[in-house]
């Protein structure tokens, strides 16, 4: 995809080609009156691998958990394959979606949490079948033979009946990147998935996503302070500040030649 | 004073019968307890404010009075409108009630002690709310508070006596009667042991999940 992103003054939207998965159109949100995003237009297409980098507080993970529906905009509306993702169109009007509305289209969307968040009571098989076997209606030998395939993608095949507890944090999210993809997302959302990790235990964790992004050919949203990794996966990058994408190209032009004075900045403080 | 056998003799038959009440109130009123409790809790995090509200206002109520007083009321005021109940079940009703309103607050510290992270997962993962409580939820809270329900029952076997009041004689009950009528102390002595050989094991097996559970 080209990423000479056609800048108007105020907003950088990346340009997209072929089919485009997610649509974020004037989104707003608030916390009280603090303005986190600010009508904020972007898109991501089908298949791309794209990093949201800026500094703390511009706005990068309100961002995943707008995708992943734990919170709601104040304003704008939101497309996941083409279907608003908090509103639907009854009678030719768009009206905030019904809860069963929006799981339908949330099951298009997968997210790993950088805390892990695993079912603590349940084996790591049952952390990874869970979700197929309730929402997918998976049969319970289906889900369990496509959860040995993904253990085996993030080389934990023999850790299969522990609980979480008895797993190093690097195994846990490797785990929790199992459980996501069991759901076959079309989206992941990786929200600084390393950065609870011991400094050792990255690698692995990084080595495993470096491994999804290659092989497979799921959409990847990704917030991280892993430049190496950014520049290895991402077709796209986007700088965010205050709530705005204020610059998006390829990784190399992004980090090697960055255009804004805030990307500069921002590299120069985290590289 | 000399401790006279044939008193605890002619007292037994009574203790006997008292104390399969007590028994019978203990365990009804701990199954009532830990589920309507349970129930409670479930609902004051509903997302209706007609649901919340009224069993907020009824539990709050409910626990601020006296059993005594909810126990005269489901033995008198209740068969007025409501189907007539035993001494007993009437008993159990009103300590199964009663107590169920301290559970409920049991149960929403361990619900609210659910990371929220938790919440989250289940949401990501689009699991139904119904399978997000049942699956994820209740299983994380009931372990952390199993302690802390215990001790309600342990609260409620010191104060189920007080359905005596109503008629359903437990083994205090009996004794009482026993001890009015004859002037000695054997009997309350008996129940006074009984008491701690129900209440002794019960603590101890609590400190035992207590350490096993509480990690
Ligand atoms: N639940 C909330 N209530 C109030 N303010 C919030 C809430 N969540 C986020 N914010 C605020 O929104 C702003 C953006 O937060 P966000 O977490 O999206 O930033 P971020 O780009 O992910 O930062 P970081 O790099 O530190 O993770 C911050 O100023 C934050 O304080
Ligand atoms: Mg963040």
């Amino acid at each position: 995809m080209s990423a000479d992103s056609s800048t108007s003054k105020e907003t950088v939207n990346p340009t997209v080609d072929g089919s485009e998965l997610i649509r974020f159109d004037k989104v707003t949100k608030r916390f009280g009156s603090h303005v986190v995003l600010d009508e904020l237009d972007f898109s991501v297409a089908s298949g791309k691998h794209v990093t949201l980098i800026g500094p703390s507080g511009s706005g990068k993970t309100t961002i995943l958990r707008l995708l992943m529906t734990l919170m709601k905009p104040e304003e704008g509306t939101i497309k996941v394959g083409g279907e608003y993702l908090t509103h639907e169109t009854k009678n030719g009007k768009l009206v905030p979606a019904s809860e069963k509305y929006t799981r339908e289209v949330r099951k298009n969307i997968g997210m790993v949490f950088q805390q892990f968040n695993l079912f603590p009571n349940m084996k790591v098989l049952r952390n990874i079948t869970e979700a197929p076997v309730q929402v997918l209606g998976l049969s319970k030998d289906e889900a369990e033979q496509r959860a040995r395939e993904l253990l085996e993608l993030v080389g934990l095949t023999e850790h299969i009946d522990k609980y979480p507890s008895q797993l190093s944090g690097g195994q846990q999210q490797r785990v929790a990147i199992a459980r996501a993809l069991a759901m076959r997302p079309q989206v992941l959302l990786l929200d600084e998935v390393t950065s609870a990790l011991d400094p050792e235990l990255v690698a692995g964790v990084l080595d495993v996503l470096r491994d999804i992004a290659h092989t497979t050919d799921i959409t990847m949203l990704c917030v991280t302070h892993e430049m190496n990794f950014a520049r290895d996966i991402s077709d796209q990058v986007l700088m965010f500040d205050s709530g705005r994408v204020i610059e998006a190209g390829t990784p190399e032009k992004i980090f090697t030649e960055p255009e804004h004075e805030r990307t500069r900045e921002f590299l120069s403080a985290v590289l | 004073m000399n401790w006279d056998w044939s008193n605890v003799e002619d007292f037994m038959p009574h203790f006997w019968d008292g104390l399969l009440v007590t028994l019978q109130a203990l365990a009804w009123g701990t199954l009532i307890a830990f589920s309507l409790g349970l129930l409670w809790a479930i609902a004051q995090r509903s997302d209706q404010v007609w649901i919340r509200w009224p069993v907020t206002a009824i539990t709050e109520f409910i626990r601020n009075t006296p059993l005594l007083v909810q126990l005269f009321f489901l033995f008198t005021v209740v068969p007025e409108f409501g189907p007539t109940m035993s001494p007993l079940t009437t008993g159990i009703v009103g300590l199964g009630l009663h107590y169920s309103t301290y559970t409920a607050e049991v149960y929403r510290a361990g619900i609210e002690g659910v990371p929220v992270g938790q919440w989250e997962a289940a949401t990501a993962l689009s699991l139904p709310k119904r399978r997000t409580w049942t699956a994820i939820i209740l299983p994380q809270a009931i372990r952390r508070v199993i302690p802390a329900l215990g001790n309600y029952v342990v609260s409620m076997l010191k104060d189920s006596p007080q359905i005596a009041a109503i008629g359903a004689l437990d083994m205090l009950g009996e004794a009482k009667g026993f001890t009015q009528a004859t002037f000695t102390y054997e009997a309350i002595s008996i129940v006074g042991i009984a008491f701690i050989v129900i209440a002794y094991p019960a603590s101890v097996l609590l400190r035992v999940l207590e350490r096993r559970l509480v990690r």
